[in-house]
């Protein structure tokens, strides 16, 4: 990627007024929102990847007591979104819940709260690794992969260059470098022929876009989306750094 | 009590006097008082400079009880343990004890156990304890979380603990005293020894280690070691050289170099790595007669320290250059002159220091202070004037962390199950937590077993249970083992290796260890310093740093290298005195003298209590530069919410730089019609302190301190054997910001925010600075920048310390990279 990396491809970007990221993937129009969503307005579909609801409680059970808060966190930014958006449809890109048992461990009020995101819109639970099931109780439909406004979404990534295809389960973060240091933050990673979205969940861990992950994945150097306080910032790959 | 008169005659048994006479020595008063004390069954804290047979005298008791019991073939027990702050010198310590045993003939056991002690070695200590054991808080720490701690300890007769005053005032200090606590539960005979050097205030040092159920202060008596002769401290004047800013000291490295080869053996003290190895690259560039000249601070591999330290110890070095590493610890009698580069900070720091030079009592230790910029000279003079007058800093005492506390709980948990109510008995009876509030107390237990959430759904996930008899234990065996293999009270910055790059960017060998921070710093392609030769920076992979050598390449000085040590308010108060006694000036060189006159002809000197605040145009921008003399931790602090005051006024701040002595904002509107009293009025500490420390990163790492300290979070895990701190597989502040907004009164919160008010953002004493300028700020409005402005002002753009900068403007800054790149 470095040897792309010397010429620069013009990518077509605009900041909107909410702060969000508009760029096109493939023929679709996306909008990267600060939170860390991606929003396809044609459909009104509101996409998060990566929840790991319930990450605190498995980590308890396995005594490191983490705060018990990262599911309420999690789906009270959810909430602001569908608030803000009022989505006809709610795409949970897989990896929803940390583990296996993370449902049977959701506190009850959380659980009203998932409840009440899916009132009066589809949800779909597209399955990950963490969650290959679905969920047991919890009401939305089950899906390996999803067509939507020309798009392909699915959960994992596949290799080699895949136009179209908008996945999650790598977790990107940049490390963005300038002349006074450098930040880390999440973002979305993108060559406009695919796109990566960022991890939602509170406690999610970010994985450095410069990791061997990404590799292949891209057809030029990618644009990254780091999220900022409250708007989505583009960032060329000669600003990304390593960890 | 020094005086040996008073002491009855039969206190050395003959096998001890013929030894001391067969040395050609005679046991000194101080010595005769610890076996005098000892045999009364008292407690005492024996307080002497280095050099005066202070350890020997804190053994002798033991030695001598030991001596006088009839030989038994039974299996020995535990009869004095002995603790040093250093693994070294606790190494050290068995060595310098085994000799007199050995030449007593005495059939008495002492061994050392430290984290670098064998795995046989430490597994039979557990079963066949010697009756002398040489460690560290650690592995006490550890021995008291052990299964059976109770009779492990149940005979012993004494600790001894040394160098307490580099470990009372610390959370290493609290985990201490909460461990002694403990012992003398097991062992109720105990005696407690103090070993110390010279302190400003023995009281606080008594009320860390006595035992508060018993009597506290009272109980331990103070033994005073002869004074020992006066130190001759000299500052280089470097007459017409003294630079107006920086902290290299570049300017005085010949003068250096032609002291060190006049003397036998040099150690020269620095503040900072990058400063070791930017001092350590100079000498060698003068060093014509090739003297042997090392290197030794705490970046560099394990063994090259080692190899350092040996060649020290059989006397072939003519000069080690060195950071606080070598502050304390074995003994290297040839030492004959301290070297202070840069700025001393306080005068108690010094005077352990000076004291590593000379460790004999009738000859005075040798120390020359070298500053390197001017207000460094005034530092300087201020700090050889208190040494002489013998006034040191104090330490102000300290309240027990409540994370430290989380650990020992758990820790006594893991040993045997515990009454709640005797455990805040014995916790209570301890120095640093003798005020602790049951509530607290109650909290850390919660915090312990389920977390301390108010959102109680961790209950079955329970660490330590109640039983059905009232007693807490903990869960399960893991669990215990687990917690084991966190002990201690030391969190270390994330350390990345520094290896040669190889073909196809893997990395060869390891040169050392650098922190995660520095490497911060530096950008590929940049050339710096380390181990003493230049490298140039190719690239940082997940835990190596990959370098190439670049020899003869400029290598780059981080400027933020001032100090990590703050300042002490005692020596900032004295260069104030100083700067303000113009009869005083005579003691500091020319052109120092003529810069402390053009910045009283020019714009003014304040007087002693008052702060001087300049404000001036300069280019387009406004400046204001005040003096308060409050290091650069409360400088910092007080920036931020002075930018925050000065947007709320309108004027538009722009930016700002501090030192150890200054600080300057700049802004796009004048200032100089500020009401400066409304801006510096001490109700800044409110609520702009508290929305500022909530996002700032200074919390967030003092969370993740605390958070591994109390165990939320571990850093080993067993069966792993890489320590590195960068192996937690989750982000701290991610759990740091929803606990802050899901229970923003959460105990670890408090913890940071506690620390980070003493430490990283030193809130304190900025309150103290704020009420003492009150009423006291003399404000010179001026039409150019003053003599004193120009250091702080050369500062401009060359801070690049990670985090102060806005994190914003970071991202934006990469954003607009991002444009040029596309328009290009």
């Amino acid at each position: 990627m470095n040897a792309l990396a010397e010429r620069a491809f013009a990518y077509d970007y605009a900041v909107a007024e909410c702060g969000s990221l508009r760029v096109t993937i493939g023929a679709a129009q996306a909008m990267l929102r600060a939170s860390g969503a991606l929003w396809l307005a044609a459909e009104r579909a509101l996409v998060v990847a990566d929840l790991h609801l319930e990450k605190g409680s498995s980590y308890a059970s396995r005594g490191q007591m983490l705060p018990p808060y990262d599911t309420r966190e999690t789906l009270r930014r959810l909430a602001a979104e569908v608030t803000a958006l009022t989505p006809a449809i709610i795409v949970l890109l897989g990896d929803t819940f940390h583990d296996r048992s993370s449902e049977d461990r959701l506190a009850a009020d959380d659980a009203q709260r998932l409840r009440d995101l899916a009132r009066g819109r589809t949800l779909i639970w597209v399955v990950g690794n963490h969650d290959a099931d679905g969920p047991r109780a919890l009401p939305g439909e089950v899906a390996d992969e999803l067509s939507l406004c020309g798009l392909i979404l699915r959960h994992e990534p596949q290799a080699g260059l895949q136009p179209r295809e908008v996945a999650g389960h790598l977790h990107p973060a940049a490390r963005v470098r300038a002349t006074r240091g450098s930040v880390r933050r999440r973002c979305f990673i993108t060559d406009a022929e695919r796109l990566i979205l960022p991890a939602f969940g509170a406690y999610a861990g970010g994985l450095n876009v410069r990791d061997a992950a990404f590799a292949g994945l891209f057809a030029r150097s990618p644009l990254a989306g780091a999220l900022g306080r409250d708007r989505v910032h583009a960032v060329g790959w000669r600003s990304l750094g390593p960890d | 009590m020094a005086d040996s008169a008073g002491l009855p005659a039969d206190l050395l048994p003959p096998r001890f006097a013929d030894w001391f006479a067969s040395r050609g020595w005679s046991p000194r008063a101080h010595q005769l008082a610890m076996i005098e004390r000892a045999r009364a069954g008292r407690d005492s804290l024996l307080i002497a400079p280095t050099g005066g047979g202070k350890t020997l005298a804190g053994f002798l008791p033991t030695l001598i009880d030991l001596a006088s019991q009839p030989p038994s073939n039974g299996p020995t027990s535990l009869h004095t343990l002995y603790i040093s702050p250093l693994k070294a010198l606790a190494v050290d310590v068995e060595r310098n004890l085994n000799a007199p045993i050995a030449q007593m003939g005495l059939r008495i056991t002492a061994e050392s156990r430290t984290g670098d002690t064998g795995i046989s070695r430490r597994q039979r200590q557990r079963v066949k304890p010697p009756e002398i054991l040489l460690t560290t808080p650690e592995q006490l720490a550890l021995l008291c979380a052990w299964e059976g701690a109770r009779l492990y300890f149940e005979n012993l007769e004494c600790v001894i603990l040394d160098e307490i005053h580099t470990l009372h005032a610390s959370k290493r200090g609290d985990l201490l005293a909460l461990d002694l606590a403990r012992i003398s539960q097991f062992a109720p005979r105990m005696r407690r020894v103090g070993l110390s050097a010279t302190v400003d205030d023995p009281e606080v040092i008594k009320a860390w280690m006595a035992d508060h159920a018993k009597g506290g202060n009272d109980t331990i008596d103070l033994v005073r070691g002869p004074p020992g002769a006066e130190p001759v401290v000299e500052v280089l004047l470097s007459e017409g050289k003294v630079p107006w800013a920086g902290h290299t000291a570049q300017h005085a490295m010949q003068e250096v170099y032609d002291v060190i080869a006049k003397s036998r053996t040099a150690l020269v003290f620095v503040n900072t790595r990058f400063q070791a190895e930017f001092a350590f690259q100079e000498l060698w560039r003068l060093n014509e007669d090739a003297l042997p000249i090392a290197l030794h601070h705490g970046s560099l591999a394990a063994e090259q320290r080692r190899k350092v330290e040996a060649a020290m110890a059989r006397g072939e070095l003519r000069a080690v250059v060195c950071t606080s590493t070598l502050d304390l610890g074995i003994d290297w009698g040839d030492v004959d002159l301290v070297i202070q580069l840069a700025s001393p900070k306080g005068a108690s720091r010094m005077v352990q220091r000076i004291g590593r030079a000379n460790h004999r009592l009738d000859e005075p230790s040798r120390a020359l202070f070298v500053p390197a910029n001017r207000f460094e000279m005034l530092e300087c003079q201020a700090a050889r004037e208190a040494i002489a007058e013998n006034k040191l800093d104090g330490d102000p005492p300290r309240l027990g962390a409540l994370d430290v506390l989380a650990q020992h709980v758990m820790g006594c948990a893991c040993s045997e199950p515990f009454d709640m109510l005797r455990l805040y008995d014995e916790v209570t009876s301890s120095g640093p937590y003798r005020a602790l509030p049951w509530e607290d107390f109650e909290q850390v237990v919660d915090f312990v077993s389920t977390g301390g959430y108010a959102l109680k759904t961790y209950d079955r996930f329970r660490r330590i249970v109640k039983g059905q008899d009232g007693l807490w234990r903990v869960r399960n065996l893991e669990t215990a083992q687990r917690h084991r293999l966190n002990v201690g009270a030391i969190v270390s910055p994330a350390m990345l290796a520094v290896r040669i790059a190889m073909r196809g960017g893997r990395g060869g060998r390891k040169i050392g260890e650098i922190e995660e921070g520095m490497v911060e710093m530096l950008e590929p392609g940049e050339t710096f310093v380390f181990a003493g030769q230049v490298w140039r920076l190719v690239a940082v992979t997940n835990l190596d740093v990959l370098v190439q050598p670049a020899p003869g390449a400029d290598p780059k000085m981080p400027s933020w290298g001032g100090s990590k040590f703050a300042l002490s308010t005692y020596l900032a108060k004295r260069v104030r005195q100083l700067m303000y006694d113009q009869a005083h000036w005579s003691v500091l060189p020319a052109d120092v003298r003529e810069w402390l006159e053009a910045q009283r002809d020019r714009s003014l000197i304040p007087e002693e209590d008052e702060m001087l605040l300049e404000t001036f145009a300069r280019g387009h921008r406004q400046f204001m530069v005040c003096y308060p003399f409050e290091g650069r931790l409360a400088h910092t602090t007080l920036a931020m919410l002075l930018t925050r005051r000065l947007e709320r006024m309108g004027r538009g701040p722009l930016g700002f730089v501090c030192n150890d002595y200054a600080l300057a904002v700049w802004a796009i509107k004048p200032l100089e019609a500020v009401d400066f009293a409304e801006l510096f009025d001490e109700d800044m500490l409110g609520d702009d302190l508290e929305a500022w420390l909530a996002e700032s990163f200074m919390m967030k790492r003092a969370f993740k301190g605390c958070a591994i300290i109390a165990g939320l979070i571990e850093r080993r895990f067993p069966g792993q054997t890489q320590k590195s701190g960068r192996q937690i597989t989750f982000s701290t502040d991610l759990i740091y910001d929803t606990l802050r907004r899901h229970q923003p009164d959460h105990l670890l919160l408090r913890c940071a925010r506690d620390d980070a008010a003493t430490g990283l953002v030193d809130v304190a004493r900025l309150g103290q600075m704020l009420a003492r300028i009150k009423g006291r700020i003399r404000h010179s409005p001026l039409e150019h920048l003053s003599p004193f402005s120009v250091p702080i002002l050369l500062e401009i753009g060359k801070e690049r310390s990670p985090g102060h900068s806005g994190e914003t403007m970071i991202l934006r800054e990469a954003e607009e990279d991002l444009i040029a790149e596309a328009l290009q």
